[in-house]
């Protein structure tokens, strides 16, 4: 498995990977909108699925980040990270569902937090 | 807007163009924008180079492509499983391109040209050209489109590569702050524009299955943690529904 996943030991593998990974699965299905004439029922049961997927994909995504990050990510604690999350989807429903105040929300209780234990 | 206004002299394709250029202000175009502020940290903490975070910005665009893309790089997932779970979240992208291929084709229109337009688009790029298409005239709905996510991704990519040398000179506390930029806007973006119940239910089923799916399946924990979590939310929107049309 780890010969076909992520590495930048050979120089070109990085970019292989970002295109076999990243770019053929986006663009494929973009091509194929253009190419298929006929429509596409968005209201179908299937359609209703493949939408649950790839919202709980980016979900995944989201939990990874909060619950198991790398880098400095790693060196918030995880109340914080869980604490920041949550106050900027508050902060983003208080105020009529404005994504800036919650991401203004979020930040300041990583800042906040940084603040008190003396790292800023 | 039906019939063009008389009164109005024929404008220029590059008048459409640069309109469409000017669309990169409109407050949608910000918010994503900030949202790759988020996305250079990202990268950063995930440890790829500056050079492969600006190429992914402009092959991939569609920022939650990207970002599971990254997930599956932190992950050490093998790159089959990682193009499986891009492929399943992309798969939207078909609907949205066969929806605004009616709008986007004028009578001289190319389909390499609508092929080469279609790799900008992505959620901000589509909705703004749904919101706009009718007002334009046909045949200069391509250079405005164009004008408009052309620009949008070429912005966007350059920003990612300034922003993430940047970032080298700041603390490590504030690579970590703005990388946390990402999981708050689409945890909001995605909960504001779920279309029903299923839409939140995937959000919470998807960060909820993650933990379980990390400690069994790791490599894999995205797809599990995605395919299982979507699937429940799913069954749970239909149960939901079945429930209230009962009572």
């Amino acid at each position: 498995m780890s010969d076909w996943a992520y590495s930048n030991v050979v120089p070109w593998w990085p970019y292989v990977f970002i295109l076999l990974g990243g770019w053929l699965p986006t663009d494929m299905w973009r091509y194929l909108g253009v190419l298929s004439a006929n429509r596409i029922d968005e209201t179908g049961e299937a359609a209703a699925i493949a939408r649950t997927i790839a919202t709980s994909l980016v979900a995944a995504v989201i939990a990874q980040l909060v619950f198991y990050p790398s880098g400095a990510l790693a060196d918030i604690p995880t109340w914080v990270r869980v604490t920041s999350l949550a106050a900027g989807f508050a902060a983003f429903e208080l105020s009529r569902r404005r994504i800036l105040l919650g991401i203004l929300a979020a930040e300041l209780v990583i800042g906040g937090w940084a603040l008190v234990v003396g790292l800023g | 807007m039906t019939a063009p206004d008389p009164e109005l002299p024929e404008r220029s394709t590059a008048h459409w163009i640069l309109l469409g250029m000017k669309g990169i202000l409109s407050p949608p175009a910000l918010i994503l924008t900030t949202a790759f502020f988020g996305f250079a940290g990202l990268c950063r903490e995930a440890g790829i180079s500056w050079q492969e975070a600006a190429f992914m910005t402009a092959v991939v665009w569609a920022l939650p492509a990207k970002i599971i893309l990254i997930g599956a790089i932190t992950a050490g997932t093998s790159l089959p499983a990682a193009a499986f779970a891009v492929a399943l979240s992309s798969l939207r992208m078909t609907p949205m391109v066969v929806a605004l291929m009616p709008e986007l084709r004028g009578p001289k229109t190319r389909t390499p040209t609508l092929l080469f337009l279609s790799h900008f688009v992505a959620i901000t790029a589509w909705v703004f050209a749904m919101e706009r298409m009718e007002d334009i005239p046909r045949d200069k709905r391509a250079a405005f489109f164009g004008g408009f996510a052309v620009t949008l991704t070429a912005i966007n990519t350059v920003l990612v590569a300034i922003v993430f040398n940047l970032m080298g000179q700041l603390p490590a506390l504030a690579t970590g702050a703005l990388a946390f930029l990402t999981p708050v806007y689409f945890f909001t973006s995605l909960y504001g524009s779920a279309r029903d119940f299923s839409g939140r239910l995937a959000l919470f089923c998807g960060m909820a299955a993650l933990p379980p799916a990390h400690l069994l399946s790791p490599g894999y924990e995205l797809l599990v943690a995605g395919i299982g979590g979507g699937i429940v939310a799913y069954a749970g929107g239909r149960l939901l529904k079945a429930r209230r049309e009962v009572a």
